[in-house]
């Protein structure tokens, strides 16, 4: 049975439609990325899921029960982190426990353990009286995470768990959510950054409401063969830019940290095209060479399709 | 479903008693009130300064001053000369009231005809104005009885042998006792009602607010995605201010009986019994407002909008029986009003239930039909 199901989901609020007509299955123990930029409609489906969200119209299950019309059966077997933290600050780690433990209604002699379990996991064991108001980011986000998962629930939704966190933070994170996969949790987590997809086991990339792509990193990265990715590094980026505007072979130039990246269909003819258009216009080019595509370029190329097929 | 409304009431008290604003919030407000309405509001006229403008100046007219010296009510602040005296002691403000006696007021009480006494009040204040006019009044009606006596008796003294006697048509002379609070003092009036006033202020607003910060901070989220039902969720939020709200009532019902004197006839546990009633109107009201405002702003807005009315028509300061008709049958949708009734009722006359059940079921069916209505409305959905 898959964990999650949904099945032309629409959800508009007035004339906005935030999930436009989206179907997917997660399976069990399965780390399921969503991925795709603020405002694609990513928490509305999440919410969807958690019952919190009425759907507009289609249809879709977590664990089986229907999200329309069992959604309390729903939430007794999901585990829900919120974009925003969503803790008692006032409260101290130990209180905040407590107080979901009893919330969920965890068994009495299952607490002992589930306190422990949570403390160890998010390493706040020495921390455990401090006011949660005074731990750092990463911290609270673990903290987080313990709670939503103090019942032990099958299927775990995290609605950007690691937006304003520290990159080593967000790594620890990534490591727990495997160790939970691992144990047959399904985890159904979105995220705005790219390379964090790497970590799921499968995507959909969101836009506007749609998904636009579905699939295991391979594959979409699988998607983009009909093209090729050149890195190119050069003396003044704006005016290769500028230069390669309308070159034939070339398909697409996009700013990539210093550098640009190029996207051809033949490699090989076109580099040497490159070269020459930029040695005209007096550019020095520092380095030429074939890249695989990252999330990123596989992300900012269905964007693209997508918003050309609009047009 | 008791094991999750405890560790809401739990974490409820260590959020309270944790925020020194919020124990502020909770424990000054009554004190002041007691304070402001014990001691510095007072709608008693003691010692009103009158200005007195005797044109007659004889010993008649110096015993009438005598009289309104006497009463104890009045101070003699100034003696205006002419009319511009007048004038400008009453713009100034020098004196409530001038009262001018005319020349020939001595001639004309001996003859047994009729005079006047003019009575100038200042009517800035209509409270004060109003005493102060009554006030006179009997003073003066007084006076007027006891000149009549002295001049029947005196006929009658001087008559001749038998011949007949004009008596005139013995006077009826109204003479009112009060009840309850023989000494009309405004503080009997206004402690009591104070435990109306902090109720609605401590329940209504915290209720209210305390369920929207959770909204705000994004905690009501994700007590939603819980297994907890809005019912828990509700008496877990607002039992924490219901022992709030009571605890106030004992403690203003100790100040208001060992610090200002205000007689408690009736039953306290009545009076408890129906804090009980009242506080399920105003917690449901603050429940139905925290279902409608989003940010804590609006749910501050929404309560002062609901409070200040239903205190301004609650007959806490201003008689219901002054005000319009149709406004007389709009109080009849505050609750408040039933709940002054009943408190003044206990604490002044020692009313019981065989009296006040038509307050105290009009509380209840209030407090049942808002807290069902907030039940409808609290949901466990964001749309």
């Amino acid at each position: 049975m898959n964990s999650v199901e949904i099945q032309d989901i629409v959800k508009t609020f007035g004339s906005f439609v935030a999930v436009d007509h989206v179907s997917l299955a997660v399976a069990k123990g399965e780390i399921f990325g969503f991925l795709g930029p603020n405002g694609a409609g990513k928490s509305t489906t999440i919410r969807v899921l958690c019952g919190l969200l009425t759907p507009t119209s289609g249809r879709a299950s977590v664990n089986g029960f229907d999200v329309a019309r069992q959604p309390e059966e729903i939430r007794r077997t999901i585990g829900y982190m919120s974009q925003k933290f969503s803790l008692y600050d006032d409260l101290t780690v130990e209180e905040n426990i407590d107080f979901f433990t009893g919330i969920y209604g965890v068994p009495r002699e299952k607490r002992a353990e589930r306190k422990r379990y949570v403390l160890e996991m998010a390493n706040l064991t020495e921390r455990r009286n401090a006011l949660t108001r005074t731990l750092s980011g990463g911290w609270k986000q673990r903290l987080a995470l313990g709670c939503a998962i103090l019942h032990d629930p099958p299927v775990l939704f995290l609605d950007e768990p690691t937006s304003g966190v520290d990159p080593l933070a967000r790594g620890a994170f990534w490591a727990l959510i495997h160790d939970l996969s691992e144990t047959g949790h399904t985890i159904f987590v979105s995220t705005h950054y790219m390379d964090e997809a790497e970590y799921c086991h499968r995507l959909a990339l969101m836009y506007r409401g749609k998904v636009i792509a579905l699939g295991t990193p391979a594959e979409l990265k699988a998607g983009l063969t009909a093209h090729s990715l050149l890195n190119l590094d050069s003396s003044d980026p704006l005016d290769t830019m500028r230069a390669l505007e309308g070159l034939a072979g070339v398909l697409d130039v996009a700013v990539f940290g210093g550098g640009l990246h190029v996207t051809v269909d033949d490699v090989d003819a076109t580099s040497a095209r490159v070269r020459q258009r930029l040695a005209a216009q007096g550019i020095k080019v520092r380095k030429l060479e074939q890249i695989e595509p990252s999330m990123e370029d596989v992300f900012v190329a269905l964007i693209e399709a997508e918003e050309r097929k609009a047009a | 479903m008791w094991e999750r409304i405890f560790v809401i009431l739990r974490k409820e008290f260590i959020q309270a008693l944790r925020e020194p604003r919020m124990r502020v919030l909770l424990f000054v407000p009554p004190i002041l009130q007691l304070i402001v309405f014990g001691f510095a509001v007072n709608l008693d006229v003691d010692h009103a300064r009158i200005a007195w403008m005797d044109m007659d100046r004889t010993p008649q007219s110096r015993s009438l001053r005598d009289r309104f010296t006497g009463s104890g009510r009045f101070d003699i602040v100034s003696a205006p000369g002419s009319e511009e005296d007048v004038q400008r002691t009453l713009d100034r403000g020098e004196a409530e009231a001038v009262v001018r006696i005319l020349p020939g007021f001595a001639r004309d009480t001996a003859r047994g005809r009729e005079t006047e006494v003019q009575v100038l009040i200042d009517g800035t204040n209509s409270n004060t104005a109003s005493l102060v006019s009554s006030y006179a009044a009997s003073i003066i009606a007084e006076y007027s009885v006891e000149v009549l006596e002295r001049q029947q008796r005196i006929k009658l003294l001087a008559r001749s042998p038998g011949s007949p006697v004009s008596m005139s048509v013995p006077q009826v002379t109204a003479r009112s006792r009060v009840w309850f609070n023989p000494d009309l003092y405004s503080r009997n009036y206004f402690v009591p009602g104070v435990i109306a006033n902090i109720i609605m202020l401590v329940t209504l607003m915290l209720t209210a607010l305390g369920i929207v910060r959770e909204k705000e901070i994004g905690t009501m989220e994700q007590l939603m995605v819980t297994p907890v039902r809005p019912m828990e969720l509700m008496l877990g939020k607002t039992l924490p201010f219901a022992v709030v709200g009571l605890l106030d009532v004992v403690l203003i019902t100790v100040v208001a009986f060992l610090v200002f004197h205000i007689p408690l006839h009736g039953s306290f546990l009545l009076l408890l019994f129906c804090a009980v009633l009242y506080l399920m109107t105003t917690l449901g009201a603050g429940l139905f407002l925290s279902t409608i405002s989003h940010t804590q702003q609006q749910a501050m807005m929404a309560s002062f909008f609901f409070s200040t009315p239903a205190f301004m028509l609650s007959g806490f300061a201003f008689p219901i029986r002054n005000m319009p008709v149709a406004v007389q049958y709009l109080t009849y949708l505050n609750p408040v009003r039933y709940f002054i009734e009943i408190v003044r009722g206990i604490f002044l006359k020692g009313a019981g239930v065989d009296v006040l059940w038509p307050q105290m079921a009009a509380l209840a069916a209030y407090g049942i039909a808002v807290v069902s209505l907030s039940a409808m409305r609290f949901h466990k959905k964001l749309d």
